[in-house]
């Protein structure tokens, strides 16, 4: 064993690489369950955005934009959820597994000619003279632009939900949607926008799978990174800096389980592979103890529908 | 989701057999898959034996397949349904499917069976593996000619034997030559997943291995040793294309021949149950063609080994060889025998760490 061999700033440096996609699909998610509507087709919403982005990045050979159409082919993808459970008011639990399937199938179908193609590269922002900081640097300064984008958005949202009329407004709606509409907010409108900005956020976390973290397209290569978003809501309590937290802690357990490994620590691989998911269960398991505070935390018209009768 | 994909998958696939299933004088072979076939690795190779088998064939034949099966309750559905649907012989090409596929074969003994890479067999059910150690071997000896910093690192699926003969078998040959090599093995537990497996490629370069080997089904590995400047090698398909740079050669497995002939032995009703274990020298195991970096005293290397497998006067596992705790298994000249290297389970003197249990 030579624990020395595991250098800790890269190790930071990649856990950030690695949890940045679950970390911008669950921020989205966030701010949809916020507005009251809960979307479980984040993982088909991805897997979407990481084909859509890599074709356009590989057709255009420039990867901005095909960050661009993966959150563009995201929100459109989540629109169709947003019409069928805001409009049409179908189930959204059935809706959204539905999303996720149809997302999987149809990455499939339009995937198949890319398979094995090389998307073009998606420069590094290497800052000067902040990325030469020593351990600073390195950890904060060098990564790729998503990185940075990543982070903003969440402290984007944090503004928006706590400072802003707007994030006031999302969250009555989110809180009770008959109140709000009765105030006369526009509640479909509101959550059909917010359903949009959360397609937006996975289908570029997907993109960043497909065009940074591995750079190439297999079928299927969420492989449940969706999911996992998902859960990092409820884990993060539904508060903006919280999911940046959980997925740092998750991408870092998955990081340093991995590297822990190559280092030939001595502790058996199956609790080190299981270590990430056992902690969001623990994490869970705390939270939940406290009915009143989780029930506190909760949007309160999580997953109802809306109807306006009047 | 996978499951509910293949549910839908199977049920569409069951529809489409039983319909079909009239359809006179055809041998029906049915495959399923453990990943999807575009991984352009393990799944892909057998799909393209698959597709090797529709061009011998041609009318004569209907292969159908499902891809990405779990391991579990699933595969024994999707072989239910394949079986129920009228195929005559059903492939599983997954360690994990074995006991699945005995289950559902005792169920229907007029189907025969095909696992790959298992051990268990009935009258209805065969297995067929391929001797990837051999390969390994290969790869094996370019690796230690090939390290500079003298570190490889292994990216294994599961602690199952057919992985721990890779890694013990390229570790030997990488030694042989290269007597300061250490590997550095990361387990993944999974076969295909390219996010995780890109993380175990970027965690053994960051610690400092400039050579990595994987025994998991994407070219991911192969994608981050390119974009890192390190050198790998493909697995199972040649992955060329995702490291024109990195990748030094890649194990081909060609399943093509071996499923044409158990096809043609239903066909001729000569089939029976066998146990295959082919290699080098039957054509099982074959090689993409070097990159050119490899120079060419180690390509001279490489060939010469190949023919001494090839020809049978070299075995792999030949002592003085010792596990890895140092008590002896074989002693000088003795040659391991297809009994124990098929449930190894230990690793060989010089490697470190613990295969997890």
């Amino acid at each position: 064993m030579d624990l020395s061999a595991i250098s800790p700033v890269l190790l930071i440096a990649s856990l950030m690489v690695s949890a940045t996609p679950i970390l911008l699909a669950a921020i989205g998610e966030l701010v949809v369950e916020k507005s009251g509507v809960l979307n479980l087709g984040v993982e088909g919403m991805m897997i979407t955005g990481a084909i859509s982005g890599f074709a356009i990045a590989v057709e255009t050979q420039n990867p901005l934009l095909g960050l661009v159409a993966a959150a563009l082919a995201g929100a459109i993808l989540s629109f169709i959820f947003g019409f069928l459970t805001q409009v049409l008011l179908s189930n959204q639990v059935a809706t959204g597994l539905a999303l996720t399937l149809f997302g999987l199938g149809f990455s499939s179908l339009i995937g198949k000619s890319y398979s094995g193609v090389k998307p073009p590269a998606s420069a590094r922002l290497d800052i000067p003279l902040l990325s030469d900081i020593p351990i600073l640097g390195p950890v904060l300064f060098r990564h790729d632009l998503m990185v940075y984008v990543s982070v903003a958005i969440v402290a984007g949202v944090w503004i928006m939900l706590k400072f802003t009329r707007a994030g006031l407004v999302l969250r009555a709606v989110g809180e009770n949607h008959d109140a709000a509409h009765a105030l006369g907010y526009k509640v479909v409108r509101i959550r059909l926008l917010a359903i949009m900005f959360g397609g937006a956020c996975a289908g570029l976390g997907g993109a960043y799978l497909s065009l940074i973290r591995v750079p190439q397209w297999t079928e299927g290569m969420t492989a449940g990174a969706g999911w996992i978003a998902l859960a990092l809501v409820v884990f993060a309590s539904w508060k903006p800096w919280r999911v940046l937290l959980g997925a740092y802690l998750f991408g870092g357990v998955t990081v340093l389980q991995l590297n822990l490994q190559a280092a030939g620590l001595a502790i058996p691989v199956e609790y080190l592979s299981m270590s990430p998911y056992l902690i969001t269960i623990i994490v869970l398991v705390i939270m939940s103890s406290d009915r009143n505070r989780t029930a506190l935390n909760a949007p309160a018209s999580l997953g109802r529908t809306f109807h306006a009768s009047h | 989701m996978t499951p509910i994909k293949t549910i839908l998958a199977g049920a569409a696939l069951a529809l489409g057999l039983t319909s079909a299933a009239f359809a006179e004088g055809k041998v029906k072979a049915g495959y399923i898959f453990v990943g999807p076939v575009g991984d352009f690795g393990w799944t892909y190779q057998h799909d393209q034996g698959r597709k090797a088998v529709e061009a011998e064939f041609g009318d004569k034949v209907e292969t159908t397949f499902v891809e990405s099966v779990p391991e579990g309750a699933d595969a024994e559905r999707v072989m239910t349904q394949m079986a129920l649907g009228g195929a005559d012989i059903i492939f599983a090409t997954s360690f994990g499917y074995m006991d699945s596929v005995l289950k559902v074969a005792k169920k229907f003994p007029k189907v025969k069976f095909e696992h790959a890479t298992g051990y268990k067999r009935a009258d209805n059910v065969s297995t067929y593996s391929a001797r990837f150690y051999q390969g390994r071997a290969v790869i094996g000896t370019i690796a230690g000619r090939m390290t500079k910093t003298n570190k490889i690192g292994y990216i294994a699926s599961f602690p199952i034997p057919e992985v721990i003969r890779g890694i013990n078998s390229a570790y030997i040959h990488a030694k042989k030559v290269n007597p300061d090599v250490e590997f550095k093995i990361v387990w993944v537990y999974t076969w295909f997943d390219p996010a995780k497996e890109a993380d175990a490629a970027t965690a053994l370069i960051e610690q400092g291995v400039d050579v990595i080997m994987q025994h998991t089904d994407s070219p991911a590995a192969m994608t981050i040793a390119e974009e890192k400047g390190i050198m790998a090698f493909g697995q199972a398909s040649d992955m060329s294309k995702f490291g024109p740079n990195a990748q030094l050669t890649s194990i081909i497995d060609n399943w093509g021949p071996y499923y044409i002939a158990r096809v043609g032995a239903v066909m001729d009703g000569s089939w029976s149950s066998t146990d295959t274990w082919d290699g080098i020298k039957e054509g099982m195991v074959k090689f993409a063609p070097y990159s050119d970096k490899v120079p060419a005293d180690v390509r001279a290397e490489a060939e010469a080994l190949k023919k001494a497998i090839a020809d049978g006067s070299y075995h792999p596992f030949t002592g003085p060889l010792n596990k890895q705790d140092g008590s002896p298994w074989l002693k000088e000249g003795e040659v391991a025998d297809d009994g124990t290297l098929a449930g190894m389970n230990f690793y060989v003197e010089g490697i470190e760490g613990d295969i997890p249990q």
